[in-house]
């Protein structure tokens, strides 16, 4: 953000009364165009439409169902109804704010998010992704969503920042994933024999023709979302797939099924109940894989 | 304001009422009770406050014909485009449309957002340094949105004196009294604890409402005026009943008509 500011005197930052001890030299340098909501997201987000109407590029910043759920009803009347640049910044997308507990997480936002008229939504994947995801959308006229989370660290080479980007190739299965959370198959044995792809821009218009490709070719696919699967990375590929394949195919779906057990614990723990990381995930691929 | 200009507004107010209830009549829809409240308010800010520039975003989304009407008056709408009302393949919907109209800077009628909007609007003023006024006009009723509130902290706080909130403060939302609902009284009170220069006015009375507006130019904070207003006002029948709100005038209309004739004439009267 700061490095965008010189440049693009329309930004202005608000945030939903969070920051300590991270957003002060944000604050220091947008000066007057740093605003603090305060905790009052709706009113944040039907004035961030308003700011965006008189020519302004808000960033709406808070904890991810904070500015995503919370706001819906503003967010899609004042911003996505009328089209206007206000980008929400939600940090802690999935189990993100892990023992925070469950309030604090959003494994809904995607899907939320996706279904609104004119809305573009950005998982970055590493942390390299998010400045060029924050200039990609400092581009788009409409309004968009940065889901935030701790970068993916991961061996393979990664792309420049794109809807689409292939990881690596591979022949036993295509795995397709957004957010961090794919890392945790990019770190696995298994990751050898896969071709894995990244996605990171939703909603989703059409899929790469060498994806399908590879998805004909092993006739399986393995998603991975730190997400519910209806709403999210499932249900949409489910719907682009079935103009493209050439014979039935098996699935393995890794989604965010909520809190199984009800306990709580850090986000790698969240993951590993819902089978998106640790022995679970291990278990499920190597059933897959047989 | 001197008596030309009264009469002038006098006169404007009544071609926008007789307008909006053509509207309800060819429309057989209900809301005429609202527009008839808010009627002289928004008659007024147009025509009568809002210089070029200043927005006015009717928060009370419901009542749109009376600013459909406010805008043909002002010769941005045509009679052919009022004639649409209600209508398939119109934008003229029962509530602002999105993105279509000058004059209609937010689609309303979800109750709650336009004191927010209002609020982004004088923040971006007073960020660019622009001499512009955002009007905003909400009902009672939808002071039972916490979003208000929220917006009128951030208003108060921010000092935004360039917002002017009027409420139209007719007593009666969708299904009751607003204070057998949840009640709101003191409102005065609760909006001088919020910050607020607050002010009363007599919703339907030109003179009051010009009152209002003298004492808004030299107000240090941000100024909220609660228009005491009747809803149906001019339908005998169902003035200051919840059933203005939703019926349809049907052979009402031409003693609405006769009513507002009746009192336009006896307004003149009083200003020469």
């Amino acid at each position: 953000m700061i490095n965008y500011f010189d440049k693009h005197p329309e930004m202005v930052f608000i945030t939903g009364d969070l920051g300590y001890m991270a957003l002060e030299k944000v604050q220091e340098k947008f000066g007057e165009k740093f605003i603090n909501g305060g905790v009052a997201e709706q009113n944040t987000i039907t004035m961030a439409a308003a700011m965006a109407h008189e020519g302004f590029v808000p960033w709406v910043y808070s904890i991810s169902p904070f500015v995503t759920l919370r706001p819906y009803e503003q967010i899609r009347n004042d911003a996505c109804l009328h089209d206007l640049p206000v980008k929400l910044v939600g940090n802690g997308g999935g189990y993100g704010y892990g023992i925070m507990g469950a309030t604090h997480h959003n494994i809904e936002d995607i899907g939320a998010m996706r279904l609104l008229p004119n809305m573009q939504v950005y998982v970055p994947f590493t942390a390299g992704d998010v400045e060029q995801a924050i200039g990609q959308m400092l581009k788009d006229p409409h309004p968009n969503y940065l889901r935030l989370n701790v970068g993916a660290k991961i061996n393979y080479p990664v792309a420049p920042f794109a809807q689409w980007r292939k990881i690596k190739d591979g022949k036993k299965a295509v795995v397709i994933g957004t957010g961090p959370v794919l890392e945790n198959i990019c770190n696995t044995e298994f990751a050898e024999d896969l071709e894995i792809w990244v996605v990171s821009i939703f909603p989703i218009a059409q899929l790469p023709n060498d994806l399908i490709a590879g998805i004909n070719r092993s006739h399986k696919l393995i998603t991975i979302e730190e997400h519910r699967g209806e709403g999210g990375l499932r249900e949409t590929l489910s719907y682009h797939l079935m103009n493209h394949l050439t014979q039935p195919i098996k699935l393995l779906s890794l989604a965010a099924n909520g809190y199984p057990s009800g306990k709580y614990g850090d986000q790698k723990w969240h993951q590993a109940e819902n089978n998106l990381g640790g022995e679970g995930l291990k278990a499920a691929l190597t059933q897959f894989l047989k | 304001m001197n008596a030309s200009a009264h009469r002038d507004l006098l006169t404007k107010a009544y071609n926008v009422k007789k307008r909006f209830l053509g509207m309800y009549k060819m429309a057989n829809a209900g809301h005429v009770g609202s527009s008839l409240s808010v009627a002289e308010i928004i008659t007024f800010v147009r025509f009568g406050w809002m210089k070029k520039g200043d927005e006015i975003v009717l928060s009370k989304g419901h009542a749109a014909a009376s600013l459909y009407s406010v805008l043909a008056e002002d010769g941005i709408l045509s009679e052919d485009d009022i004639k649409t009302f209600y209508k398939n393949n119109s934008y003229l919907a029962a509530h602002p449309p999105v993105n279509k109209l000058k004059g209609i800077p937010f689609a309303t009628g979800s109750l709650g957002h336009g004191l927010s909007i209002a609020a982004g609007f004088g923040m971006a003023y007073k960020l660019k340094k622009e001499d512009k006024k955002a009007f905003c006009i909400t009902s009672d009723g939808e002071l039972n949105e916490g979003s208000t509130w929220e917006a009128a902290l951030f208003i108060a706080h921010h000092n935004l004196t360039n917002v002017v909130w009027l409420i139209d403060r007719n007593k009666l939302q969708g299904f009751g009294r607003t204070e057998d609902v949840m009640k709101l009284d003191p409102l005065d009170k609760k909006l001088e604890a919020f910050g607020f220069n607050v002010l009363t006015a007599d919703g339907h009375d030109f003179a009051s409402l010009e009152e209002a507006k003298l004492k808004v130019q030299n107000s240090k904070v941000p100024t909220a005026i609660i228009c005491d207003t009747t809803k149906g006002r001019s339908w005998k029948l169902y003035e200051d009943k919840l059933d203005s709100h939703y019926l349809p005038m049907k052979d009402q209309y031409d003693l609405i008509i006769a009513e507002i004739e009746r009192e336009f004439n006896e307004r003149k009267q009083q200003v020469f």
